[in-house]
């Protein structure tokens, strides 16, 4: 017979790895189910400041590698599989992976968001190109070149300063005509010399020969547009897209209700299906955040253990 | 898998009869570190059959932008020197990687 699992948690973000922590604490039996290496969305951010603790200067890889450390060592399991169906009905949830098929009395639904796109012609063909959604992977490669961020809260402008120490020039597009970053970082944004803005400005084409050298934005107040090319001498400019991010809850559609995409969930993190819980950045909430993330997946693993308690599984 | 630089990269991968697989990666690169284990699985597995080879972009920037390749991970199928295929970012996952390969084994 298979392993039947108290909890099967799947994602290892900052909500994962805390429930996974927790749980693993309260020796129940844990599995993690996560696709890529652990860390989530904070495994690609540079700087970590607002984590209680956290090491001043500290990235996201290392601060998520103590999180993982941590719920290793109280036991919680973890295997490399992406989900592709979830039965989160009866007794018995299964989690059905690519390569296994994972038996839990409970579930914390901890599958996190990815990056929004833009959804503009040529934004897939130029990802690799030119795009990125990644500042940590991507930002070596424009060291002297021209690099335009979209987006204007938080993480575009935190990336985008970040983006000054390779870049030439960074130029930041944002629909509107002021930034949506808390005020802290909006003053150290505009003491850099080379961190422009283009207002009221969104992107509608990439485009270019094999690699991304021209754009055309849309001014938002009078539909105009303009075409924005790359330095001649340059031959290829840079974009990276921070406007925010999209539920992993493809699957879940049909089977719990969403908002915009988002798991709706109680105080407790506990969703409509009884033994389902949900975690972090895929809960509706009012704020995204490694710390809040991190709460989430406490509250769930306790709840999840109450409820295997309650039910005398 | 062969670690392949600025200097090496022409012989062995352009010049290079046969495929090559690539691996460009890069200093800081999470999504990269993630795939490392996977291709030097694959590499295992396949190496008698086709030629793996990584290469960190992080001192190699302009043979990278050469090849058209400016984000990572990115992983390149060449063929006598000529890219066949190739899987960028959130394609370049361990199983699409494999079914590249077995795709032209």
């Amino acid at each position: 017979m298979e392993k039947v699992y108290d909890i099967v948690i799947v994602g290892a973000g900052p909500a994962g790895l805390a429930a996974g922590l927790y749980a693993g604490r309260s020796k129940l039996a844990t599995l993690i189910v996560e696709k890529e290496q652990e860390g989530g969305q904070i495994g690609q951010t540079s700087e970590i400041d607002n984590y209680p603790g956290s090491i001043e200067g500290e990235s996201g890889p290392s601060l998520v590698k103590r999180f993982a450390d941590q719920a290793w060592r109280f036991g919680a399991e973890k295997v490399s599989d992406t989900v592709v169906d979830m039965e989160l009905e009866g007794d018995i949830k299964k989690i059905v992976g690519e390569s296994g098929t994972y038996l839990g009395k409970t579930v914390i639904l901890a599958g996190g968001a990815v990056p929004q796109k833009i959804n503009c012609p040529g934004e897939e063909e130029f990802t690799g190109k030119g795009v990125s959604y990644c500042a940590t992977c991507d930002a070596a490669f424009f060291e002297g070149f021209e690099v335009f961020v979209v987006g204007g809260g938080d993480a575009a402008v935190e990336e985008a300063m970040h983006l000054t120490k390779f870049a030439r020039k960074v130029t930041i597009i944002h629909r509107r005509d002021e930034l949506r970053a808390v005020k802290a970082i909006q003053e150290k944004a505009f003491k850099i010399d080379n961190l422009e803005f283009m207002w009221n400005s969104v992107v509608k084409e990439l485009s270019g020969d094999g690699l991304l050298s021209r754009m055309v934005v849309e001014d938002t107040k009078t539909g105009e547009q303009r075409e924005v090319l790359a330095d001649e001498d340059d031959g290829l400019f840079g974009v990276f897209v921070f406007i925010g991010f999209k539920p992993n809850t493809a699957i879940l559609d049909g089977k719990l209700p969403l908002e915009n995409g988002y798991v709706r969930t109680d105080d407790d993190m506990k969703t409509s299906i009884p033994g389902v819980f949900a975690a972090g950045d895929i809960r509706v909430k009012s704020l995204r955040q490694v710390v809040t993330a991190a709460a989430d997946g406490a509250i769930a693993a306790t709840q999840a253990g109450k409820y295997i308690e309650e039910h005398n599984m | 898998m062969l670690q392949v630089d600025k200097d090496t990269f022409e012989a062995e991968v352009l010049q290079a009869e046969g495929y090559v697989v690539c691996d460009y990666y890069g200093d800081g690169c999470v999504p990269c570190e993630a795939l490392m284990p996977h291709m030097e699985k694959l590499a295992e597995t396949y190496g008698d059959r086709m030629k793996f080879v990584s290469l960190n972009t992080s001192k190699a920037r302009r043979l990278a932008i050469g090849q058209k390749v400016l984000g990572l991970p990115t992983i390149v199928l060449y063929k006598d020197g000529e890219k066949v295929k190739e899987l960028v970012k959130e394609d370049a996952t361990a199983s699409a990687v494999e079914a590249m390969i077995v795709e032209h084994l």
